[in-house]
């Protein structure tokens, strides 16, 4: 099968490597219809995640047609439309009784490696690195899903790949981001970050009740598609964002900050700089200018949900404003299993419709080109969906009509 | 290699452990335990039946345990290495355990007095285990490894697909078969570097169901080796927490090499992945592969995170577990 493989810092080559096979009783195979390159592949692009290895099948966002389940996969069977979450859960563990899916304790054959860094170890991730358990990824045009009794989720016929694909990471991750806040009736939420977990994260706040959400981030077409979200929005080039902030709030502060950006923030040149250069000299391993401003800016009492991703270890973390006034910082990998089902109801009923996010339709095969344009921005490229089968489709746009937009 | 040398090599590898003098210490005092509490038992077995919360009516059978502990204390006084005498208190431990179990359902049994009592004699427990293991290792030198799991099942389901010796080669990953042989006997065949294969016999030293189980090699094996593994009800209902002992005694030879090579590098490492395997046998069924971790999970053993060609995976030493039997049985052959 033809596959995306990782051979270093910004070298991908798509490439002829053998298909999967079933290895463990609760496996599936799945053909590969849909897959999209997620903010934090860049990390691992960029070379920011250690343990990836070369020739690593990269790609945790995907879906497709269940083709082979191995002898203890009874819910699924060959021919089922399914689209798989991110993270590998066993469902029998612990943390996955108490739904905490991407805790797993049976999902990573490598915990060891992510013990020594972490001190304890999560679930098994696909294409995410040899320390979330080296499963290939799904930027390939077939993948071996571990657990598929528990995973993947049957979606209806009636609805396109780019309506749900997104239920694999990127939508319930926004959505848990939102959700952390525990937002109540007239709360203010402030965004750091408008790429696609951002974006998800301000429409997922409005469904959970908030009043108001305000956005950040510098990338003008990020910005306006925010604003096509329904939230104020603070470019940080061009605005001082706690000044804002507090102008917008009367000087109390949004009530819950989200940190949709990770441990690759950007920000003002100066603070950029400052970590950009700790960070080469691996004095940090992550740059964590927006979770520090979030925690500036948060109101008294307030909530920091921490979803976007960060691998290692910050500098100058601002406890001592976290401890005097009173913050609580609620974070994690998205427990995907657990937000499926509700949300594809959502996107049955209407309320959401998650192809407005896409920007880019591309080939498998030019995944390394739509890794670059997506590093850069180029083109104004927010989200890029990969299909294997493209070049049958003849160009993109055709495949453009096949799902229906709600409003 | 010359036997110090292989000594010097294992001793500096191995985990901290008691000195052989500690070791002697703590036998010597586990030896006036004896003496002490076996006095008691025979002088006021009352008194003993009262603390424990055991029937007055077994008054006849705790003197006799009163007997059983005076000779253990007497024979490690006796003894230059008590080893042999420590090893006799681990299996008295077992019969008390088992004792007490069977009072706890007595009708006229004071339960929170028998669960007070089974407490302390399982402390007793654990101190007369890794005192009879450093003993039994004489030198101090060999390979000792200690690992813990927690697993979501009850003690008794844990501790049953323990017992079951035949059990261990799904998880452990040296191990590639432990037969049976009755009377708590097992005959061990273990896969060492280059094919080689080294093989002994052992038996079951304690083994009180539910909470623990002890063996070691029987006399004049080649390899010198002996294990305890411990069952706790975790907090909550949440499972059963299962804490580990190993030790390897280094032996000379090729075959104590090859011991040597097997458990010399990282033996913690080795025995914690050991047990991740019997968490993930016991929770999900069998043993959880990965494509990078088809040869196993050390950093030299990775390969990519790709699938494996058919020829690959014919050649790869997929981990023991039912994946391998049930890969080869069906041929490898994918159907779409």
């Amino acid at each position: 099968m033809r596959a995306n493989c990782w051979y270093g810092k910004t070298s991908l080559s798509v490439e002829e490597v053998p298909d999967p096979q079933i290895l463990n009783q609760r496996d599936a195979i799945v053909k590969i219809s849909s897959t999209a390159i997620c903010g934090s592949d860049l990390h691992l692009y960029n070379g920011f995640i250690p343990t990836m290895q070369r020739g690593d099948i990269l790609g945790h966002e995907f879906m497709g047609e269940v083709v082979e389940v191995g002898r203890e996969v009874t819910n699924l069977k060959i021919g089922d439309r399914v689209v798989v979450p991110f993270p590998i859960a066993c469902g029998n563990c612990f943390f996955c009784k108490e739904q905490m899916f991407s805790l797993c304790e049976n999902s990573n054959p490598n915990a060891w490696m992510a013990e020594k860094i972490f001190g304890h170890a999560g679930a098994g991730l696909f294409g995410y690195s040899h320390l979330t358990g080296g499963f290939a990824g799904g930027q390939a045009e077939y993948a071996r899903v571990p657990f598929a009794d528990v995973g993947p989720i049957k979606v209806p016929d009636h609805l396109s790949d780019e309506q749900v694909l997104f239920l694999s990471d990127i939508f319930p991750t926004g959505y848990m981001g939102a959700e952390m806040c525990d937002i109540q009736p007239g709360d203010t939420i402030a965004i750091w970050g408008c790429g696609p977990v951002g974006q998800f994260s301000i429409r997922s706040a409005f469904l959970l009740g908030a009043e108001r959400v305000i956005a950040i981030d510098q990338v003008p077409e990020r910005l306006q598609m925010a604003e096509q979200g329904g939230a104020e929005t603070i470019n940080y080039e061009e605005q001082n964002v706690y000044e804002a902030l507090m102008e917008m709030t009367g000087g109390r502060g949004p009530d819950a900050c989200i940190d949709d950006v990770g441990m690759e923030a950007h920000g003002p040149a100066g603070i950029f700089a400052y970590d950009r250069v700790k960070q080469a000299m691996m004095l940090e391993t992550d740059r964590p200018h927006a979770l520090r401003e979030a925690i500036m800016c948060c109101r008294n009492g307030g909530t920091i949900s921490v979803i976007g991703v960060y691998g290692g270890f910050i500098d100058k973390f601002p406890i001592g404003s976290v401890m005097q006034r009173s913050l609580t910082i609620k974070t994690g990998q998205a427990h995907v299993q657990r937000y499926m089902r509700p949300l594809l109801e959502m996107i049955e009923n209407g309320d959401i419709d998650p192809t407005f996010v896409i920007t880019h339709r591309m080939s498998l095969e030019d995944a390394p080109r739509a890794y670059d344009m997506f590093k850069n921005k180029e083109d104004n490229c927010i989200k890029v969906v990969l299909k294997p089968d493209w070049k049958e489709n003849g160009n993109g746009a055709a495949k453009d009509d096949s799902y229906t937009v709600i409003h | 290699m010359p036997v110090n040398e292989q000594r010097r090599m294992l001793g500096g590898r191995a985990r901290p452990g008691l000195s052989n003098n500690s070791a002697k210490r703590l036998a010597n005092g586990l030896g006036w335990f004896s003496v002490g509490l076996g006095l008691a038992e025979l002088l006021a077995p009352e008194t003993i039946a009262s603390i424990s919360g055991v029937s007055k009516r077994r008054t006849g059978l705790i003197r006799l345990y009163g007997l059983r502990e005076l000779a253990a204390g007497i024979a490690i006084f006796s003894q230059k290495n008590p080893r042999e005498a420590m090893w006799s208190r681990v299996a008295g431990d077992a019969l008390d355990l088992a004792s007490l179990g069977a009072a706890a359902t007595s009708p006229d049994a004071k339960v929170g007095r028998v669960a007070f009592a089974t407490a302390n004699v399982l402390a007793v427990t654990a101190l007369d285990v890794i005192c009879a293991m450093q003993l039994t290792n004489g030198t101090n030198r060999g390979i000792h490894a200690q690992g813990t799991c927690i697993v979501n099942s009850t003690p008794e389901e844990v501790y049953q697909f323990w017992r079951n010796f035949e059990n261990l080669p799904r998880f452990m990953r040296h191990v590639d078969s432990v037969e049976e042989l009755g009377d708590g006997r097992s005959h061990w065949k273990v896969k060492g570097p280059a094919g080689m294969e080294v093989e002994w016999d052992a038996k079951i030293v304690a083994d009180v169901p539910n909470e623990v189980i002890t063996w070691r090699t029987l006399e004049n094996s080649d390899v010198d080796h002996a294990g305890a593994v411990r069952f706790e009800r975790a907090t909550g209902g949440r499972g059963t927490i299962v804490k580990v002992n190993i030790e390897y005694m280094p032996v000379g030879g090729v075959i104590g090499a090859t011991v040597a090579k097997l458990f010399g590098e990282e033996p913690e490492q080795q025995l914690d992945d050991d047990l991740r395997r019997f968490k993930q046998v016991l929770e999900v069924g069998e043993v959880v592969v990965s494509d990078a971790t088809l040869l196993g999970t050390g950093y030299m053993e990775q390969r990519p995170g790709q699938p494996a060609g058919a020829d690959e995976l014919e050649s790869a030493e997929i981990l023991p577990s039912e994946t391998a039997t049930n890969y080869r049985s069906e041929g490898g052959t994918v159907q779409r």
